[in-house]
């Protein structure tokens, strides 16, 4: 919401700076987002008064001025422009002056001829013909200024003289003198010869680019000076007599000197506010002038509107209005207004539509955005000769019936949306925009205006289903006072009148379907306090109530009914708060029970797992909980695999992130081939995240978390990420961990994404925790990545069964222990793991280590058989082994190895 | 006699002093004090003496063992100094060589500002909740006091998985106080860190997805007075003890009265700069007394209890904690950003 301060300034008098504006109303709960003073860029502007004209005398084109800017001694500055004249009041830019845009304006030199400044355009000045329609420049074609197309085949010659013919009864004419005819059109004195000799003429005209000496393209019919379409003339052909020039002052009481900035409202400041949707009240300059009046402690002047009314005709017989769904129309006010003479709003109501951003169209369309600017009320004008029987029907729309609205837009309508009806078809969309077929144009004469309140629901979906979020909609749709109908329809009527932009028929059709009655509340000071922690007297609260128009009786306060958001006590202690000041509210530490923090037994695990991942050197990465369906396809996930079973985003971004994961793995993809495309070097990532499975409690999902890790680079294999995952595992003491070959149907049939002879299953007891492996080299390639990335996915839910139980002390050995060390031959297929089990198994209760150290192939070993050594540790708890005992046991585990693998010592 | 020992006195202190090896203290130790040494050897003619000279020239002959003895061990030690320092010359190394440190993996900045303002409200006997981001509407909304028509309900704004906008993704960490409301016993003092996600493109300073530090109170007599200070106090102890917190009105359907807390600017002190827009002041969190209506909608008696909420945003805590100038740094994984930190 913008709020100009000068229209701000007409119902309360708030003469402070901007910061201090901005941050009284900010911390008074109406946020200021910033400040925008409409003439920051404009500086040392004046009006000038051109004293005299001379034509430059090294340029065909430019003219050297003498202009009176109210200093001592008038400047001399130089200008291409034509359409001005001695006398003109025109803006000034003084030498040193600074102009929209960041343009620095300087003394100069032009073609020889000192300029100290420019004379400003409306568009110099960041304005259009809008803000001033009388700026609106109109040219003649001057035939001294004629450049032919080809220079060959001129159509006029070069020494045209006065009398020549141009075509049919159009000559040329020499300019003999040129006199203001003071509506801002110009006489000029015209001369050109005849058959019988020479001939003079008088013309007024509207083109303002004529200088005595100039000749024009004169119709001796029409008696008109020529522009370029009466020649049907291109712009390049007359390249100076354009519909541009200097912003010609018409104001009164102007003189040289003057600053420009009042002149064309570039002293006004814009205020925006961002307004919560609670306070659709503020959405108006009145509505902000009560919150300032009540923030600064100055008296707030409204104004009740007067309408003098008499217009021919009896509202009742021209007009009759039904609401049969009366659930959304709570209440329609209309009045109605005769004989308008549609023509541009006065300069006042021009700048503060636009220094509020609104576009100033014409009269009646400026009074409704005025209204609703004013009042917050949205309002619509409608031509009452296309309201066919004079009959207005608030309906909902027919399946399929269509309107146009003034945008142009062709919309197909439903039973959904709100319409305004004449006895045959629609001819506006409630609360959003009007139709083409009743726009207020040129020739309207009759004019009716609408001020309503509709149901927000209704009009927010319908603007939502119809993708027009309109300034009406938008406050509508925030639900509005149905008592601010009458007193803005109104507001338009005496506008009206003011600008002399018709005359108002007496009476007004109200229809009242839901007018609520004002809430009251009980005023309870202790529990305010006691809400807040202050200590606030009751008169205190009563005067900031008050002055925010609530109406205070004994401890019955009744809420105006524009704050339909204040309904209980807490919204009381909100405006006693925000008056009193949130940050005179005291500051104190909270009393009462204590209760014991901390982190749950699934925290604290998640820390654990971070904290080892990190002492691997894993990085910790966080990605995007939705990825692209392809990502399925990309890790080479079966077609069928139930895994694929997401939830999917009806309204996504993107496709790239319209699903929700079922699987990590393509996110830490992601982020590894980043890293890779990145050429960063040994890259070890982990995420703690979660994945969303169908299947929940209430349609929602089961959220899993999956410990994902992610590597690549020097040192990187199977055997170093599986020592990562033993090394977890180990630190969460989980019991009997092991590691088999990925089967395809383990873990929901998701082995798919790994190389088949470098996965592992990983198992804690016979409960699976997820997998560890390399990547498959396809799914690596579909990321467009040629080197080894090596992944393991652990669920944490598993994780945290399989979370073993806290440490507990074992005595440290007192006997000394006895190593052995065997290497047994066996087939390839038999693996260390199988080997070790049967060491274990073999051991007769003296075991206490098995390590691997050793695997050879090559001379001495048959083909298609390997040599494994490990290293055997043996112990008893009670007294030294000897020799003998070991090798007992050694002989035992050799017998073992042999039975269950076929492995001989070697 | 008396002169020999005299001689073989000085001969040996000389030559003791100028060994320039250990090999050759024991030649010299041989040499003088040997069982053929040349100590030795005069002391063999002492049986020649008489015996009033000889108690004498005993004593001096054991002075002279003596003094050579702990010249011997003298120079020995010297010698070991001289060998040790040299050695250690030798084994000198360029201590500018880079160590070869154990590669130690990153926190995510994020979660390093999480886990500081976690272990700030475990401290003040806050537990840590943990909900799910695939949520009922119900709770995301309805129990929240946002009702149909909420613009946050747009579906420009929210992801739905259906038609009726029954299941969504959470917009907001604060269906975690309906939940806790739901199933904890009071009084209850909880923060719920996570994941939310909202309709905005990726750009510097949004993120479809992004996260949220929900916290909640509820208790007797709990004020906003109470909020305050609590805020001010995990604020300090994030931002520093001298950190100038401002309150202001706001609104949020589930809280009233209702506030936004903005911390003074650290890159202008207050004054008004670029980074804080000129308005001296950064926007930090979103908080106020729990609504009563939520209470009662939780089956919690408005006029027993009371309670505070907030919600902090917790990637632009992070963001101002290490005045990172990109949101999407945050989630673009670069391990040249995450090992920073």
């Amino acid at each position: 919401m913008n709020l100009s301060r000068k229209w701000l300034n007409e119902f309360v008098n708030v003469d402070v700076n901007d910061h201090e504006f901005a941050e009284a109303m900010t911390l008074s709960g109406s946020k200021v987002e910033g400040t925008t003073d409409l003439g920051a860029e404009i500086s040392n502007v004046v009006v000038g008064k051109i004293l005299s004209m001379e034509r430059h005398p090294n340029s065909d084109h430019m003219w050297v001025c003498q202009i009176d800017v109210g200093d001592s001694e008038p400047v001399q500055i130089v200008t291409g422009a034509w359409n001005i004249h001695k006398g003109d009041l025109i803006p000034v830019a003084k030498d040193n002056s600074w102009l929209p845009g960041g343009v620095h304006i300087t003394r100069g030199n032009l073609r020889g001829v000192k300029s100290k400044g420019m004379l400003c355009s409306l568009k110099e000045l960041n304005l259009d013909e809008r803000d001033f329609p009388y700026g609106v420049i109109t040219a003649a074609a001057l035939l001294n200024d004629y450049h032919p197309i080809d220079p060959e085949k001129p159509s006029i010659p070069a020494d045209v003289q006065p009398g020549h013919k141009i075509y049919g009864p159009v000559v040329a004419a020499a300019v003999e003198g040129v006199k203001s005819a003071g509506d801002g059109r110009w006489t000029c004195k015209l001369t050109y010869t005849e058959k019988d000799g020479p001939s003079a003429a008088v013309v007024t005209t509207p083109c303002q680019n004529i200088h005595e000496g100039d000749m024009v393209a004169f119709n001796t019919k029409t008696g008109a000076i020529c522009t370029l379409a009466d020649l049907h003339a291109e712009q390049r052909e007359f390249p100076h007599c354009i519909p541009d020039g200097i912003f010609v002052l018409q104001e009164e009481g102007i003189a040289p000197g003057d600053d420009i900035k009042p002149i064309v409202n570039a002293d006004d400041r814009v205020v925006e506010f961002e307004i919560t949707p609670n306070r659709p009240d503020c959405l108006s300059v009145i509505g902000l002038a009560r919150e300032a009046a009540a923030t600064f402690g100055k008296p707030l002047t409204l104004h009740e509107p007067e309408v003098k009314g008499g217009a021919d005709g009896v509202l009742t017989d021209l007009l009759d209005v039904e609401t049969p769904d009366a659930d959304l129309v709570p209440r329609y006010t209309a009045r109605m207004v005769r004989n308008v003479k549609i023509a541009p709003s006065p300069k006042w109501m021009r700048e503060r539509l636009r220094s509020m951003g609104v576009r100033p169209i014409n009269n009646i369309v400026d009074i409704t955005n005025y209204v609703m600017l004013e009042y917050g009320q949205p309002m619509h004008a409608f031509d009452y000769r296309y309201v066919n029987g004079g009959k207005i029907i608030v309906r909902r729309a027919a399946e399929g019936e269509e309107l146009t609205t003034l945008d142009g837009k062709v919309h197909t309508l439903n039973a959904n949306h709100l319409v305004i009806a004449d006895e045959t078809r629609a001819v506006g969309l409630a609360g959003i925009m009007g139709g083409l077929n009743s726009e207020i144009v040129a020739d309207t004469a009759d004019v009716v205006f609408e001020s309503a309140c509709f149901d927000g629901t209704c009009i927010r979906k319908g603007a939502l289903a119809l993708g027009m979020r309109t300034e009406a909609s938008a406050k509508f749709e925030k639900g509005l006072d149905p008592l601010n109908t009458l007193p803005a329809v109104n507001r338009a009527c005496e506008l009206v009148e003011m600008l002399g932009a018709g005359a108002v028929v007496d009476g007004v059709i109200d229809i009242l379907n839901n007018v609520p009655q004002p809430t009251v509340l009980k005023l309870e000071p202790d529990k305010i306090n006691a809400l807040l922690g202050t200590d606030v007297p009751e008169d205190d609260m009563v005067n900031i109530l008050k002055k925010l128009d609530f109406q205070v009786e004994g401890d019955r306060v009744t809420v105006p009914s524009w704050r339909g958001d204040v309904r209980r006590m807490a919204d009381l202690a909100e405006e006693v708060a925000r008056f009193y000041g949130y940050n005179n509210i005291p500051v104190t530490l909270m009393r009462g029970q204590t209760t014991q923090g901390g982190y749950s037994e699934a925290q604290k695990l998640e820390n654990r797992l971070g904290a080892m991942c990190r002492a691997c050197g894993f990085d910790e990465i966080i990605t995007y909980s939705f990825i692209s369906p392809t990502a399925y396809d990309k890790i080479g996930w079966a077609r069928d695999c139930a895994m694929r079973n997401s939830f999917k985003i009806l309204n996504p971004l993107g496709e790239d992130t319209s699903i929700m994961r079922t699987t990590t793995l393509p996110s830490m993809l992601e982020i590894l081939t980043r890293n890779w495309n990145y050429r960063n070097k040994n890259v070890k990532l982990y995420e703690l995240g979660r994945i969303y499975l169908p299947g929940g409690e209430n349609g929602l999902a089961n959220e899993s978390k999956v410990l994902t890790l992610g590597a690549y680079g020097e040192g990187m294999d199977f055997y170093a990420i599986k020592g990562v995952v033993e090394a977890i595992l180990k630190d969460i003491r989980a019991g009997d961990v092991h590691f088999e070959p990925a089967a395809a149907e383990v873990w929901g049939n998701t082995v798919a994404p790994y190389h088949p002879g470098r996965a592992a299953a990983v198992y804690s007891g016979s409960d699976c925790l997820g997998f560890v492996g390399q990547i498959h080299p396809t799914v690596a390639q579909n990321y467009g990545v040629d080197g080894e990335f090596y992944c393991a996915e652990l669920s944490f839910d598993e994780l945290m069964l399989a979370k073993g139980p806290d440490a507990e002390y074992v005595s440290l050995p007192k006997f000394p222990s006895v190593e052995r060390d065997i290497a047994v031959v066996c087939d390839e297929a038999v693996t260390v793991g199988r080997l070790e089990s049967a060491i274990r198994k073999g051991a007769k209760g003296l075991l206490k280590e098995v390590e691997l150290f050793d695997i050879y192939r090559g001379a001495s070993i048959p083909a298609g058989k390997k040599s494994v050594a490990f290293s055997l540790t043996l112990r008893a708890d009670d007294r030294s082994l000897t020799g003998e005992e070991a090798d007992a046991d050694v002989k035992s585990i050799l017998a073992t190895l042999e039975q269950e693998c076929g492995a001989v010592l070697r | 006699m008396k002169e020999q020992l005299a001689n073989i006195r000085a001969q040996a202190l000389e030559a003791f002093e100028q060994a320039k090896a250990s090999a050759d203290l024991d030649a010299l130790r041989v040499k003088y004090l040997g069982k053929k040494g040349e100590l030795t050897a005069v002391l063999k003619q002492m049986g020649r003496l008489s015996a009033e000279e000889r108690p004498a020239m005993g004593q001096l002959a054991n002075e002279v063992r003596a003094a050579l003895e702990s010249a011997l061990d003298t120079a020995s030690k010297k010698l070991e100094a001289a060998a040790l320092e040299h050695r250690l010359e030798a084994e000198a190394v360029d201590v500018t060589i880079p160590g070869r440190a154990p590669a130690i993996g990153h926190r995510h900045p994020m979660y390093i500002a999480l886990d500081e303002m976690k272990e700030i409200f475990i401290g003040m006997g806050f537990t840590v909740l943990d909900g799910p981001e695939i949520e009922l509407g119900e709770l995301n909304f309805d129990r929240l006091n946002a009702e149909p028509g909420h613009p946050s309900r747009d579906w420009s704004d929210t992801f739905y998985f259906d038609q009726d906008e029954k299941v969504m993704l959470r917009s907001q960490t604060s269906p975690m106080q309906v939940r806790a409301m739901d199933t904890m016993k009071l009084p209850i003092r909880i923060i719920a860190p996570g994941r939310v996600y909202r309709k905005d493109e990726v750009d510097a300073t949004h993120s479809p997805m992004f996260h949220q530090v929900e916290g909640m109170v509820i208790d007797k007599g709990v004020t906003m007075a109470d909020l305050k200070g609590t805020l001010n106090t995990v604020i300090k102890k994030m931002y520093g003890e001298s950190t100038q917190t401002r309150f202001r009105p706001h609104h949020f359907p589930f809280t009233e009265p209702s506030c936004e807390v903005d911390v003074q600017c650290h890159k202008c002190g207050g004054v008004g700069c670029p980074t804080c827009k000129g308005e001296g002041w950064i926007e930090l969190l979103g908080a106020g007394m729990i609504h009563p209506h939520v209470l009662e909608m939780a089956g919690i008696d408005p006029e027993v209890w009371s309670g505070w909420a907030f919600g902090f945003g917790l990637e632009r805590t992070a963001m101002r904690r290490f005045k990172i100038d990109d949101l999407r740094l945050i989630f673009e994984n670069d391990v040249r950003f995450l090992e920073q930190f």
